[in-house]
């Protein structure tokens, strides 16, 4: 078990490796220089000059790299070109913003996905299951950021019950922090729900013919007491490692959601550098929100290596 | 028995006629709307010049005019058509989709072919590249993708192409790797038939089922990909219009406005739910759910 769990984290510092130096040399392979660019195609030589030797920028790409990766190691991600501010502070500010709204989003997709999931595979072919199945499909149909657009005009502009933009920290009051985030999770969640009611829907079906099952009703237990203690519990299991997953892909739908909302997370600050040509900060984001993908991935299969020792891969 | 009949491929899924398959997927109610609104999207693109009521770049004196009988579905704060600026839309979003789709299918089946056919260091490469590419979601990748290369068509076009890749790759290789041990490609090299054609006659037809529900479920994720990096100002040029881009360009007027937030999101939502009404058709009809399961 150990060996396994030191093989994942091994295996992950590797992958965050290839990934930072991948980031690295394919944003100096842009054709053109960011310098440039970001002064502009008029500007002074001698300030472009100036600008590339104040972020070592003219010497060799090597040196370049060694330099990069020993700050890096050591959580120096650099500054922003703007205005100087350390892309750690930054990211630190943004992140917590980010992980709110993530964590919410999740909440809600559980929320609608497991009860509409179970009653869609308890009663199946049902009006319900049926209703259930459309909605599926138009979740994964509306892009996210409509879906948010659709909720402001309906809730902040015509109805005025939430606010529409912005992010109160958990500081200020629970109601401020939550209502400025309940629009964007809804937004973010949606989706994500209904791939997750398929899924909650179809391993329940798959158990639900299994023997045990049916023992567990010719021994006469009430029918909730077979599907939520026998059925459910062994159905969720592959459920619960596509939810791992999926935290990850709220936030990548985080960052759609934070330019709707205007919140200032790591997505905004993300598409913000990427607009700016703010490479440093460009840099910083994808490694953070790349550390975070791998982590979860790791979490995961630890977990998973927890709950099912079956899995304890030895290759 | 000849060595005609031994090097036939007679593994996977049976493989029937375009006829026998379209017949079929007319039966299935959802299938047959999602084909009749794709239809009617794609006649609506192509002819868009001819159809639209309007140029879509035209600006007339009916500014933010509600949805009425001159301006179908209103106008923007430049006085914009929204219906024709739609109509145009459809064409960049199919083209997006349709030419990500071919291009991540083209390159991803060459490297899973490659990866699969010729096994080791090879095999072990792509595999190394799939696996870092399946940590993290194809948007995320789009995204980092434009943020290196830039904004534009043809960024984004190559951005979700290579966010798409691993996917094309991974269910090439599976494939290749389940056929390979089969007798009759064993047979095939017996008599002497080159790699090229063992994979093009052998291999590929059998993986043909799997790829084309992928790459049907790919399409309606690339037209959601592009319309959120427009929505994001990562897309095409501003001149373009997108839906996507409709979208960004509508922000300020969302409450003064309202159909400049509905109407194209709704375009996006129609053209997508059809597009998996018809993969999820296509899906049960050519049995391949078994290779989805990762």
């Amino acid at each position: 078990m150990q060996a396994y769990i030191a093989r994942r984290i091994i295996y992950s510092l590797l992958v965050m490796w290839g990934v930072a130096t991948l980031v690295f040399f394919m944003m100096r392979a842009i054709p053109g220089d960011p310098v440039q660019a970001f002064v502009g195609f008029e500007g002074d030589p001698a300030a472009v000059a100036q600008i590339r030797r104040n972020l070592g920028l003219d010497q060799p790409f090597i040196v370049q790299y060694v330099k990069w990766m020993g700050r890096l190691v050591q959580g120096d991600l650099g500054a922003s070109i703007w205005n100087r501010q350390a892309v750690t502070v930054l990211i630190r500010e943004a992140l917590p913003r980010t992980l709110a709204l993530a964590l919410l989003s999740f909440a809600v997709a559980v929320a609608i996905a497991l009860p509409t999931g179970i009653v869609s595979a308890i009663r199946k072919y049902s009006l319900a299951d049926h209703a259930f199945t459309f909605f599926a499909f138009l979740g994964l149909s509306m892009p996210d950021f409509w879906v948010g657009i659709v909720l402001i005009i309906v809730f902040a502009v015509r109805l005025q019950w939430l606010p529409a933009f912005g992010y109160e920290p958990l500081g200020m009051g629970f109601w401020p922090w939550l209502s400025h985030l309940i629009l964007p999770s809804v937004a973010t969640g949606t989706s994500f729900a209904a791939i997750l009611a398929r899924m909650t829907r179809s391993a329940l079906l798959e158990v639900l013919r299994e023997d045990y099952v049916r023992t567990a009703r010719a021994k006469g237990l009430r029918e909730l007491a077979v599907i939520l203690r026998h059925a459910l519990r062994n159905a969720l299991i592959p459920v619960i490692t596509v939810m791992g997953i999926a935290f990850a892909l709220l936030l990548a739908g985080a960052v759609v959601a934070e330019n709707v909302f205007a919140i200032k997370g790591v997505g905004r600050l993300l598409i913000e550098a990427i607009i700016n040509r703010d490479f440093p900060i460009v840099q910083g984001t994808i490694l953070v929100i790349a550390g975070i993908f791998v982590f979860s991935n790791l979490t995961v299969d630890i977990l998973y290596a927890l709950i099912n020792p079956r899995i304890r891969y030895v290759d | 028995m000849g060595v005609a009949e031994l090097t036939r491929p007679v593994v996977a899924a049976p493989r029937r006629s375009a006829r026998v398959i379209l017949r079929r997927l007319s039966r299935d109610g959802r299938a047959t709307a999602g084909a009749v609104v794709l239809a009617v999207a794609v006649i609506g693109a192509i002819f868009a010049p001819w159809l639209a009521p309007f140029d879509p770049n035209d600006q007339t004196a009916d500014i933010l005019s509600s949805p009425g009988a001159r301006h179908l579905l209103g106008t923007d704060d430049l006085g914009r058509d929204l219906f024709s600026r739609i109509l145009f839309g459809a064409r960049v979003s199919l083209f997006v989709g349709v030419a990500t789709v071919l291009l991540a299918t083209t390159f991803g089946v060459f490297m899973g072919v490659i990866a699969g056919y010729y096994g080791r260091w090879v095999d072990m490469l792509v595999m190394r590249y799939i696996d870092l590419q399946w940590a993290f979601p194809n948007f995320i990748i789009a995204v980092g993708l434009v943020a290196i290369f830039g904004t534009g068509l043809e960024n984004v076009i190559v951005a979700i192409t290579l966010a798409f890749l691993d996917d094309f790759a991974r269910i090439a290789r599976a494939m290749v790797l389940s056929i390979r041990e089969e007798d009759y490609v064993a047979a095939a090299k017996a008599v002497g038939a080159s790699d090229q054609r063992i994979v093009l006659r052998h291999v590929l037809p059998n993986a043909v089922s799997p790829l084309i529900v992928q790459g049907t479920v790919s399409i309606s994720y690339a037209i959601l990909g592009e319309a959120a990096l427009s929505f994001l100002g990562l897309g095409v040029k501003p001149t373009t219009p997108t839906w996507g881009l409709i979208l960004n360009d509508a922000r300020p007027f969302f409450i003064s406005a309202w159909w400049l937030g509905v109407f194209p999101g709704l375009a996006i939502m129609l053209i997508v739910l059809a597009i998996n009404f018809v993969g999820d058709g296509l899906r049960d009809l050519l049995d391949v759910r078994e290779y989805f399961k990762s």
